[in-house]
């Protein structure tokens, strides 16, 4: 953590360097990859015909017409991609789409290659005529890809170059994503390329209403979300991770049972299927009423509420010689474990910084290590008198 | 919905009206509508708000706006500290 505290001295420094820099996942831990076509071969999604319908002639060459009803295997693929399944490489080739019978006066609609983000907007578009512009994002989603420049002035000004986009419509004109405009630099791809940028709404759902209207957006098109719906979906990616480890000690203090160590047993096990479904599920639902306003602290107060809980329930409270030792456990080990979890969701949110997640973590980080050290250290005790 | 907030007085969001000329595309980009156009001259309304994604920088032509952009994201800090990158980014 050391470092993290030169941070803010670098602040200038880091500024000059925009292009390259990064926000908010909608992601979580193993935040945005980037790693996967490293050396690789790009894997595209197969053009078929569950979500090509045909491909229309255009004086740039034959364009794939997309549909606008997603079918049953991408309905599956996003559940997959949500849980994170295949999530690295689930990317549609980079290029123009049309929507209907696309023509010369159709508007062009810029999308990222992440099939969920090409997909939400393509499902939006039934009965119009639209291009879809769809930039080689590595299969990373608008914002996340914004951040990284992958999304970015130089992939847009190409990829309306590449594909001949001047040939294909009469006007010029271009609508992005607002989300994706942390990469996008509007006044120069309109000096670049003539293309004029303009930032749709935030949320694909509103792209009709914003076209009908002439392409306005109204100031609720413009603001990012982050409800009870969209936090409930993106629980499902904070929970694959830790449960995996949770099954992966299961499974080896079974092995030790099995070999005469009983260390397993329901009741040693639950209070850390709790602390990990406070940290992934229930402190993200229930952010915005749970008091104060560092995650890592809403996850440890929950935390705190369900240690006491679990302790009382079995019994632990109120201390005696034998049963403080295992009370502390739950107190030190839970909290610290839903703490760190609750920490994790920073990347998942839509409104926090890098300035205020360094500063969370600065004061967190050291906490919880120390917490979960001597809660550590207490378990080894109570095992060993255990044995 | 309740308004969700962050920590206070962290955001390295800096603004110069002397270079504004009311364009007001920070106003259309920033996705927490912390900028206002009141007078021909953008203004911030609520800096808490900020989360540094570097849009409104990235986009005024004039330069008035300088954010250190990034992710605020711990899992990101976390392993860029592990893997010795300067900026925390994802992946």
């Amino acid at each position: 953590m050391a470092d993290l505290k030169t941070d803010q001295k670098k602040g200038p420094e880091l500024g000059e360097k925009s292009s390259a820099s990064q926000p908010f996942c909608e992601c979580g831990p193993e935040c945005c990859g980037g790693s996967s076509d490293k050396g690789k071969a790009e894997s595209f999604i197969k053009e078929s015909a569950h979500w090509i319908e045909r491909r229309s002639e255009t004086s740039a060459g034959a364009v794939p017409v997309v549909r606008t009803k997603l079918s049953r295997q991408d309905i599956l693929g996003k559940v997959k991609a949500r849980f994170g399944f295949g999530r690295m490489n689930y990317k549609v080739r980079p290029g123009l789409y049309a929507v209907g019978k696309a023509g010369p006066d159709s508007p062009v609609l810029v999308s990222a290659n992440y099939k969920l983000s090409f997909d939400s907007l393509r499902r939006e578009l039934g009965s119009l005529d639209a291009w879809i512009l769809v930039l080689d994002t590595k299969g990373i989603n608008v914002w996340c890809a914004a951040g990284k420049g992958t999304f970015g002035t130089e992939e847009l000004v190409h990829r309306i170059e590449d594909t001949g986009l001047s040939h294909v419509v009469s006007h010029r004109t271009v609508i992005l994503p607002q989300l994706g405009a942390p990469g996008v630099a509007a006044h120069e791809v309109t000096k670049r390329t003539h293309f004029k940028v303009i930032y749709g709404p935030v949320r694909a759902a509103d792209i009709k209403d914003f076209l009908t209207a002439g392409m306005k957006a109204t100031p609720d098109m413009r603001r990012v979300r982050f409800g009870l719906r969209e936090r409930f979906v993106l629980t499902a990616m904070e929970l694959t991770n830790p449960f995996k480890y949770l099954v992966m000690v299961t499974a080896v203090l079974w092995i030790l049972s099995l070999l005469g160590l009983r260390l397993f047993s329901w009741g040693a096990l639950y209070p850390y299927l709790g602390a990990i479904l406070i940290g992934g599920f229930f402190v993200p639902v229930l952010l915005p009423w749970i008091p104060g306003r560092a995650f890592a602290w809403k996850g440890w107060l929950l935390g705190m509420l369900w240690a006491a809980f679990v302790n009382i329930q079995q019994g632990l409270l109120p201390p005696t010689p034998n049963t403080w030792q295992p009370a502390a456990v739950h107190f030190l080990l839970v909290p610290a474990i839903s703490a760190f979890l609750a920490m994790g969701f920073t990347g998942s949110s839509t409104y926090t910084s890098l300035s205020g997640v360094l500063k969370e973590m600065r004061y967190a980080m050291p906490a919880i290590l120390a917490s979960a050290s001597i809660g550590i250290v207490f378990l080894a005790v109570v095992l060993i008198r255990a044995l | 919905m309740r308004k969700h907030r962050h920590l206070s007085n962290v955001a390295t969001l800096a603004y110069d009206p002397d270079l504004c000329t009311g364009c007001g595309m920070c106003a259309e980009v920033c996705p927490h509508a912390i900028f206002s156009i009141d007078d021909k001259i953008a203004r911030i309304t609520d800096r808490d708000l900020c989360m540094e994604c570097g849009a409104c920088a990235k986009n005024c032509p004039f330069g008035a706006i300088t954010v250190r952009p990034g992710v605020g994201c711990a899992w990101a800090i976390l392993i860029s500290e592990i893997k010795g990158r300067e900026v925390p980014s994802c992946g």
